[in-house]
């Protein structure tokens, strides 16, 4: 493909979908080991009356109230989880499940009494996300990469999601060895002086920003199959943290590259009409590469488990 | 050892604590309703091995994790080395129950031991060689050597063990807190952690332990610390682990046969 056509149509959308993917596959790594996977699940449901109530008060579908919205039912719902938990004294899951269930049922609620139906607000959009729109018109080719007036044009989603990345890569790098610690035996860490409550919390509210970021930019599916599907199989593969944590970011870049690319061409090569959604074919992408991981990856006994089990 | 009572000003209430790496004062948990521990008080002897000791669900492991602040209790003080626990966190080592980890934690068994080292290495400081070489030399001293490069999930249970007690060791603490240590290990393993401990005890470290096997209290211990949610006896194993004692913590749960057997073993 040239650059004319590659640049302005595809560059974009791939890049923010590779950014997407990884932001939620770092933490996601984190949560899988805690055993918190579905919280990412849980957040991209729990944004939806967030994203509602935004849009109530402002009146318009712009970003900045949007994720502010978001992030607002986002920490409401994590306060309510762990609340839930502690005061129940109950498994986490339980805590999850009765929150954002119960979240998500109030979004769909909202939406269907008031009207936002003039809008591009609906449950399609919550779920696959507008991926294939982040166009970048401006751009004429390779060259417009230098150029500031194109630049200028870039989808506003597209330096979104690269802060976000790279936010989420710092928070992950600064407390690498209090997350693995902590992680691995929450009690050693809290005799040790780490305060692993607040050390939680803040790993569920970098998950909650990358997820409400993502959200806004390709969907929940992206979202609830990065948190899980490229950890899932990195674990498979490797023994090691850092090696599944690097194993995780390859996955969701190769999820990312080949759901995007096989959306758009795929159906064509197949003699289709129409490519099909990207986001759907990125968690799809992800999941296959999760059941290989799972059937062939060096690491998938569970070696700690009695032998015969 | 620090010279506590030239680093700080502080007058100190009661008095024998600054001796005590471990003062427990009217210490109070509760799951729920009904209290695990109630109102307890402890006083640990330095340079000694204390057994915790008392029947299942009395309290043992609560006390010993509300004592370094992992669960909150209801109410209570307690004092690490005279001063508030968090001023003295560096000085205490732990062993929880090798059970409360998920062994499947992708990491191997050096990494495992590296983690003492926090205190030393704080959030960012650089891993280096010498680091690597206490982690090893921690190892060694447990006879687990040849496992540092292991996955931790291929260890036998007393193979897990000895290698929570090597990162205890890489602490480099002066009291040692261990849960249940000796709880479904291979008598190997038994051997190699409790001659780990008194030579701990040896170079004038504490040692307390939360334990289960009567039979060993008097071969291992200095110590006893009995408990059934409240305290019942605490002395020397002379004084505290007697036929009465013994009695008035387990009740009915012990057979009186084997009251007596441990009273005759106990002269």
């Amino acid at each position: 493909m040239s650059g004319e056509e590659f640049v302005p149509l595809s560059l974009t959308p791939l890049l923010i979908g590779i950014f997407a993917a990884v932001a939620c596959a770092l933490p996601g790594n984190f949560l899988l080991l805690r055993k918190q996977a579905l919280i990412g699940d849980a957040i991209s449901h729990v944004v939806l009356p967030g994203i509602v109530v935004a849009f109530l008060l402002t009146g318009a579908i712009s970003a900045a109230p949007m994720m502010l919205g978001a992030a607002g039912a986002a920490v409401v719902a994590v306060v309510l989880i762990e609340a839930i938990r502690r005061l129940g004294r109950i498994e986490p899951g339980a805590a999850m499940g009765v929150v954002f269930t119960t979240m998500f049922a109030g979004g769909v609620l909202l939406l269907e009494q008031t009207d936002t139906s003039s809008v591009h607000l609906d449950v399609e959009h919550a779920l696959y996300g507008n991926l294939e729109s982040l166009i970048w018109l401006d751009a004429v080719g390779w060259s417009s990469l230098l150029d500031p007036e194109a630049l200028a044009h870039l989808p506003v989603e597209l330096p979104r999601m690269a802060l976000t990345l790279l936010a989420v890569s710092l928070f992950i790098a600064v407390f690498w060895r209090v997350l693995k610690i902590s992680t691995f035996d929450e009690g050693f860490a809290r005799t040790m002086g780490i305060r692993t409550n607040l050390l939680g919390m803040a790993l569920v509210i970098t998950a909650a920003v990358a997820a409400v970021a993502a959200f806004d930019a390709v969907g929940s599916i992206i979202v609830i199959a990065m948190f899980i599907c490229p950890p899932a199989a990195a674990r498979m593969i490797s023994n090691q943290l850092e090696g599944q944590v690097g194993w995780s970011v390859g996955f969701a870049v190769l999820s990312a590259t080949f759901g995007y690319v096989l959306a758009g061409y795929g159906p064509l090569w197949l003699g289709a009409q129409d490519a099909v959604s990207a986001a759907g074919m990125i968690a799809t992408v992800s999941g296959v590469i999760l059941a290989i991981a799972a059937r062939f990856g060096p690491c998938r006994t569970r070696s700690g488990a009695p032998v015969g089990v | 050892m620090l010279d506590l009572a030239s680093s700080n000003g502080q007058v100190q209430q009661d008095q024998g604590l600054e001796d005590s790496p471990l003062t427990i004062r009217g210490l109070t948990v509760s799951y729920g309703q009904k209290p695990a521990v109630f109102s307890v008080d402890m006083t640990v002897e330095a340079g000694k091995m204390t057994a915790i000791i008392g029947p299942n669900g009395a309290g043992k492991s609560t006390m010993l994790k509300a004592a370094l602040g992992i669960v909150s209790p209801v109410s209570g003080q307690v004092k690490v080395f005279g001063q508030p626990l968090d001023d003295k966190r560096a000085r205490i080592a732990y062993v929880p129950q090798r059970a409360s980890v998920d062994w499947d934690f992708p990491t191997g068994v050096i990494d495992v031991v590296l983690m003492g080292l926090y205190r030393e290495l704080g959030l960012l400081g650089r891993l280096r060689g010498d680091h690597k070489a206490k982690a090893m030399d921690c190892l060694d001293r447990v006879g687990m050597g040849d496992f540092a490069t292991r996955q931790i999930g291929q260890l036998s249970g007393g193979q897990q063990q000895r290698v929570f007690l090597a990162r205890a060791l890489a602490q480099g603490a002066d009291l040692y807190l261990l849960d249940e240590p000796f709880a479904g290990v291979d008598a190997a393993t038994e051997k190699a952690i409790i001659s780990v401990l008194k030579s701990l005890r040896e170079a004038g470290k504490t040692v307390v332990v939360v334990h289960h096997d009567l039979a060993t209290v008097s071969d291992y211990f200095d110590n006893v610390f009995l408990i059934n949610t409240r305290k019942v006896a605490e002395g020397t194993v002379a004084e505290a682990f007697t036929a009465d004692t013994l009695q008035a913590a387990y009740g009915g749960r012990l057979a009186t046969a084997q009251v007596d057997q441990l009273a005759l073993a106990l002269g």
